[in-house]
């Protein structure tokens, strides 16, 4: 089955405006609550405090996300997974290095 | 329809133990993770692997593909016996537990194990609050898109359930005017284009995660493209004025004496565009004419005669 939506969408760039509660969080990733919670107490999300209310920025749904995946198809727990964010992030600046340098 | 080796997939023994099973599904699903893989095919394998666990983990299912014989010979289609699955139950959380989640079931799979119900996956309502379900995307972009804007077609695989209940696969084609400045690992979110999009209720929203193709000439670093130009021995040794490409079009560079390999020129500003752009950089390399005549010998030589150099000394030789 294949549908073509009419006409031009016009998208924003998430990252750019979005402040997140924990709740839109959570229903984005669809997950529970005490998920984000517990990816904030190992550093895999950074929050800052609005009002005594977490605030997320826009940037948190694509790392959360993949935690998310990481854990779930890998099988791996929540340390393992933000010290495999860290690592690929390291992975991706090196490789963005070295491609900037070569040939 | 295409049979499937499952134990192929997973490189292992029809005879494999279920702890040979599960720690080569673990080794691969590493390898071939999407998140982790730079593998090109890394999405289907994923998948591919996915399956084959999701069979062969579990004994009941194993056992009956056990049954199936090693399918049939080559160039020959697949059809599943008239007895298939008589005596086997399929109890347990079903397919739509697998891991990975959203992604969908070849064929094959669904031919042998049915297609999975809406129940297991992704089914939750927001929080109840009657809002359809958000989508989740993921899209290759060129860098002319981000550079120019522009709208560009994308073609996603939507799943969804039919009027009789079932999963099935759909393909929704989006124009979408692509944001100016986006970037790599950034997201572009259509409000309203998730579930219920065309039907009852408030629809969800979609997020299109982006990542770029790999450019013919341009390298991306956050906001800066990257560009090595190279230049002759003498452009660099006694500056010169060159042609170079930049993403706004050809430009003359100047090129300061005294350059040599490595040596990074800056245009400011003309990088990804925002409010405060990025820089374009263009970092020198020495290329050497070919010493491949008598002609380019001799003047390699009058260039030695007249220039004694070691480049060596800071290596002590």
């Amino acid at each position: 089955m294949r549908s073509v939506v009419p006409g031009t969408l016009t998208g924003e760039i998430f990252e750019d405006y979005a402040m997140l509660s924990i709740d839109e969080l959570s229903r984005l990733c669809a997950v529970d609550r005490t998920y984000i919670v517990e990816l904030v107490e190992e550093g895999v999300l950074s929050v800052t405090e609005v009002a005594s209310e977490w605030r997320f920025p826009g940037a948190a749904l694509r790392r959360a996300r993949t935690a998310l995946r990481l854990q779930r198809d890998l099988e791996i727990n929540l340390p393992g997974v933000a010290l495999a964010l860290e690592l690929m992030e390291e992975l991706d600046r090196l490789r963005r290095g070295l491609e900037i340098g070569r040939k | 329809m295409d049979f499937k080796d499952y134990y192929k997939v997973m490189g292992v023994a029809r005879d494999a133990t279920e702890a040979q099973i599960k720690q080569a599904y673990r080794k691969l699903a590493r390898k071939y993770h999407p998140d982790v893989s730079k593998e090109k095919d890394a999405e289907a394998r994923f998948k591919e692997l996915g399956e084959a666990y999701e069979v062969l983990k579990s004994p009941e299912k194993r056992a009956a593909y056990d049954q199936l014989g090693q399918g049939p010979r080559p160039g020959e289609a697949f059809r599943p016996p008239p007895d298939w699955g008589s005596g086997f139950e399929f109890g347990g959380a079903g397919p739509g537990a697998r891991p990975g989640g959203d992604a969908d079931y070849s064929e094959f799979f669904e031919s042998l194990f049915g297609r999975a119900g809406g129940g297991a996956r992704r089914g939750r309502r927001g929080f109840d609050t009657g809002r359809g379900e958000d989508h989740h995307a993921k899209i290759m972009l060129d860098l002319d898109a981000t550079l120019q804007g522009g709208s560009r077609t994308f073609t996603l695989r939507v799943p969804e359930l039919d009027a009789q209940g079932r999963l099935v696969s759909k393909e929704r084609v989006l124009n979408v005017q692509v944001p100016k400045g986006i970037l790599p690992g950034q997201t572009i979110r259509l409000a309203g284009q998730g579930s219920g999009a065309a039907g009852e209720g408030t629809p969800g929203d979609l997020y299109i995660e982006v990542e770029f193709q790999p450019h013919a000439l341009y390298r991306i670093d956050g906001r800066d493209l990257y560009l090595e130009l190279p230049v002759t021995p003498w452009e660099a040794a006694l500056g010169a004025s060159v042609k170079a490409p930049t993403p706004g079009g050809v430009v003359d560079l100047k090129i300061p004496s005294g350059s040599h390999a490595g040596t990074k020129l800056r245009l400011k500003g003309r990088g990804i565009p925002a409010a405060t752009p990025g820089d374009f950089y263009v970092v020198l390399q020495i290329a050497l004419p070919p010493a491949n005549d008598d002609d380019a010998k001799a003047a390699y030589g009058a260039f030695a005669a007249a220039l004694p150099f070691n480049p060596r000394t800071t290596l002590g030789v």
